[in-house]
């Protein structure tokens, strides 16, 4: 199945088969259509990145390469051949090697038993063992795989366990490797070295597919890259001829300026003070490098950047629930009084006590208990308010009066408060958490991804309410992907980017362009490479139709 | 073996040999009773550690036993076979298991809610199908002759029979017990080499720590797993048949007394390895033994009640289970049912 004429080095053969081929893949969910009418080709011996943000259907994609999902409908052809993929043995006999992102070792076992499981030769394991040890030591001379063959896994730093999994790819003889977000949990160092071990398999005429969304990860390694935008394809470019700002451009989308009627802010004093607030996780990644911000009373400021660079554990710290086993330092001070970052005091109730109002990136998880009724929703976390007590016990009465009211200020519909929380359609699951957060009138308010998997209707509300509560003289820390949502609320824009606050604009001042590159990490403008500058026409950019949300 | 595991086994030897030389025929006797008591715990725990290896926890041992111990001894005084009376068992034992299998494998039960109920359900069923057919208050007749498990003499245990050392231990000790406690300790190494020397062995460990790497090495989680329950039901049938056709004659109601529980108990002792496994419900039937010869134990002034010496089994369970051996990690994935990532 090998081709003839191996291409090396990003220039395929093209008249060779591509490695991998994809025609008209879909594949949707109840509802949801994670892909839609997908088509790639990826040249043998080339590095393809395929890129897009969280939830965008890279992963759905691959698992139907890896036999996890069948999808509804298209094709796979692998070297030229179509091929089904009914699950994961048929996918390793095609010669597909996946390495996930959270990695499917065992802990206890040795790297070799690890590597052989699943593999083995025969029913007993001695022979399996002394063979595996063999291949072992010559892949790690040939591609600077080196790994202790008799470590356990749980001795192994992150970096190694990502090799095993490489090796565990290479030793049931992949040709084509996907690493889904590989270097997500890596230091620098690692990362680097990770990409000089797919280089050296690239030369070696491996083909590789790289899922991620680090823009500097695709420019720096892949040969190709396609970008991936709610479950959609939505355009295929050589790397060379693409730049960082478009890439963001296109994973983002340029969509429909949804006009929102707001005057000048009349910003007052200072309300949050955040100073080199740094954040690293329990698996040792620095996942905030030193965050400064003000937020002051009566304005908006707007958290832009790709998912994923931050912005999921600086609202979390914020509100008062670090990550477990997360290590943050650094000063929050909330009207000149400083916030406890860890320990006691250091909880949700209590920053809502502080008067932080939180409205959460994701709904469904965090911001409300599915299974339960609309008006146990709308009373979490003031459950204890006096005026929801009877004696010791709850006054339920007076907690259902008051969700219906809001219900009803909020227009949530269907408008019946004993409904639970999953019958209600994403738009009013949101205002439902709109409504609980804003009408205990904070003095700050967070706000993550308000509108995702809103309809249209129900943005424009959550929208104006926003503006209304900055009219009356609240803080707002607005955290969203969608450029043009911060672009028309925020009244002052700050740019995140691996964990660091890339620069602060202004609205009026900026241009998504400008804000593309520091959402992609590139600070210094002045500094945009020559590729960044030719005419979009000539980077091949296929831009599909806009789907809807 | 770790330094623990050694300092436990010197340790119950070193008891064993003060026995020994204090007093001599009480010492073998009680050795040998120990022995003939072990096989339930035995097969149970190595039963227990099939099961749990493969991340599917199990505290239904007890009632497949008690099902195990009520339908051999039934078949075996139906047919006046044991043997027939021990196919029976594992057959009973095996129903249960799949039940365990269905509820804990197929539909991602909860495994410790399955395990009680098939408790609950081997004591009921047991007792009622046992009063139904013979009438005798839950009990089965009691079995004569070939109906049970009969001492084998092993070869050359009467030629050995005066050499030192060697002949109590072999003649004495070893020789002179039922088919099924020499299955029960073979089952200790055959565990092992399966365990650690062969593919399904690997597999099944690898299950039971993460099924996530099995399930995208290509093997199937669920196929593995019913295998695992599946050994399980067939150990805990021969413990149960041992029990009602070779260490009594006849089945009683309620007849494990717990030997299901102390088995797991001795599973965490044994930290899921199976050489461990055969030195801790050693310990365990030693203890019984020694309740069974000494009933009232007079310690200086102090006589120590017969209910207490019944009750060093549980005791010693007890401070097992509270952690008082030092931390036993559990295989990572135990008691999950296994979902599919994405």
């Amino acid at each position: 199945m090998r081709a003839t004429g191996q291409a090396t080095g990003g220039r395929p053969d093209a008249a060779a088969p591509a490695a991998i081929e994809l025609r008209g893949i879909s594949k949707a969910f109840g509802a949801v259509q994670a892909n839609r009418n997908i088509d790639l080709r990826v040249p043998r011996g080339t590095i393809h990145g395929i890129i897009g943000e969280n939830g965008a259907g890279k992963s759905t994609l691959m698992s139907i390469l890896y036999g996890f999902y069948k999808p509804d409908a298209g094709e796979i052809l692998v070297g030229g051949k179509p091929v089904t993929i009914p699950d994961s043995q048929a996918a390793i006999r095609a010669g597909i090697g996946m390495v996930f992102q959270h990695f499917k070792l065992v802990q206890n076992f040795t790297v070799l038993e690890n590597i052989i499981l699943g593999a083995e030769d025969g029913g007993l394991l001695r022979p399996s063992l002394s063979k595996a040890r063999g291949v072992l030591k010559k892949l790690a001379a040939e591609y600077q795989l080196n790994v202790d063959p008799d470590a356990t896994i749980d001795e192994l730093s992150v970096g190694h366990q990502q090799r095993v999994e490489i090796l565990k790819a290479l030793y049931r003889q992949a040709d084509i490797l996907i690493l889904d977000e590989p270097t997500g949990v890596l230091t620098p160092a690692e990362a680097d070295h990770l990409f000089r071990i797919l280089e050296g398999l690239r030369d070696e005429g491996k083909t590789i597919i790289l899922i991620t969304h680090k823009l500097r990860e695709i420019m720096e390694i892949t040969d190709n890259v396609s970008v991936m935008r709610r479950g959609e394809m939505v355009a295929s470019v050589q790397t060379s001829q693409t730049s960082p700002e478009e890439l963001a451009e296109l994973m983002v989308g340029r969509k429909v300026l949804l006009n929102v009627e707001k005057a000048p802010a009349r910003p007052q004093a200072p309300v949050l003070e955040v100073r080199d607030l740094t954040m690293v996780d329990d698996e040792g990644v620095e996942r905030l490098r030193g965050i400064s911000l003000n937020i002051r009373a009566g304005e908006i400021l707007g958290i832009a950047g790709v998912s994923g660079n931050g912005q999921t554990q600086l609202l979390e710290i914020l509100g008062g629930y670090p990550e477990k086993g997360a290590r943050v330092t650094g000063e929050v001070r909330m009207n000149g009084r400083p916030l406890p970052l860890t320990g006691r005091g250091c909880d949700s109730g209590q920053r809502r006590r502080e008067g932080v109002g939180h409205i959460p990136e994701d709904r469904q998880v965090e911001g409300l208990i599915m299974d339960f009724k609309a008006w146990e929703n709308v009373a979490f976390g003031w459950q204890d308010a006096p005026e929801f007590q009877r004696g010791l016990l709850m006054d339920n009465d007076a907690i259902r009066r008051d969700a219906q009211a809001k219900m009803e200020r909020f227009d949530v519909r269907p408008r019946d408060c004993h409904l639970a929380a999953r019958n209600f359609s994403g738009g009013n699951q949101q205002k439902i958490v709109v409504a609980r957060e804003i009408e205990r009138n904070p003095d700050l308010l967070l706000i993550g991804q308000p509108t995702r998997g809103v309809d249209i209707g129900a943005i424009e509300f959550i929208h104006k309410q926003i503006v209304a509560l900055r009219d009356a003289g609240k803080a707002i820390l607005l955290v969203s992907v969608e450029l043009d949502e911060i672009l028309s609320l925020a009244d002052r824009i700050a740019v995140m980017f691996d964990g660091r606050i890339m620069g602060e604009r202004l609205p009026s001042e900026t241009t998504t362009g400008e804000l593309g590159l520091l959402m992609a990490g590139v600070t210094d403008t002045t500094n945009i490479p020559e590729s960044a500058g030719i005419p979009p026409g000539q980077a091949h950019v296929e831009e599909l139709p806009e789907g809807s949300a | 073996m770790k330094l623990r595991e050694w300092l436990t086994a010197i340790i119950v030897l070193a008891i064993c040999l003060t026995w020994v030389a204090a007093d001599y025929a009480a010492a073998m006797q009680g050795i040998n009773s120990a022995l003939r008591l072990m096989p339930p715990l035995l097969l149970a725990c190595l039963a227990g550690l099939y099961s749990e290896r493969a991340g599917v926890f199990d505290i239904g041992l007890e009632g497949k036993m008690l099902m195990s111990a009520f339908t051999a001894a039934s078949v075996a005084f139906l047919t006046g076979n044991a043997w027939l009376g021990l196919i029976a068992g594992i057959g009973g034992a095996m129903v249960l298991s799949l039940v365990h299998g269905l509820a804990s494998i197929t539909f991602r039960g909860n495994q410790l809610i399955s395990g009680v109920a098939i408790n609950f359900l081997a004591a009921g069923l047991t007792v009622l199908i046992g009063q139904n057919a013979f009438a005798l208050g839950g009990r089965t007749p009691p079995l004569v002759g070939e109906a049970r498990f009969q001492a084998i003499t092993l070869p050359f245990a009467g030629a050995l029979r005066d050499v030192p050392v060697i002949g109590p231990l072999y003649s004495v000790l070893l020789s002179g017990h039922s088919a099924l406690v020499y299955v029960a300790l073979l089952a200790v190494p055959i565990t092992w080499w399966v365990l650690f020397r062969t593919r399904f062995g690997l597999r099944l460990r690898a299950v039971g720590e993460n099924p996530a790497s099995v399930d995208t090495a290509g093997v199937s989680v669920t196929r593995l797993r019913y295998t695992a329950v599946a050994i399980c039901g067939l150990l805990t049938g021969i413990a149960g048949a041992y029990l009602a056709t070779g260490l009594s004659a006849g089945f009683v109601k309620d007849m494990t007394a717990g030997r299901g529980f102390i088995a797991l108990a001795a599973l965490i002792f044994a930290r899921w390895q199976p050489w461990q496994a055969l030195v801790a419900t050693f310990l365990f039937a030693l203890l019984e033994a020694v309740a069974i010869l000494y009933p009232n134990l007079t310690v200086g002034a102090i006589t120590i009640p017969s209910a207490f010496m019944n009750a060093l089994p549980y005791i010693l369970t007890v401070i097992i289970l509270a952690g008082f051996v030092g931390r036993a990690i559990p295989p990572r994935a135990g008691g999950e049912p296994y979902v599919k990532e994405r």
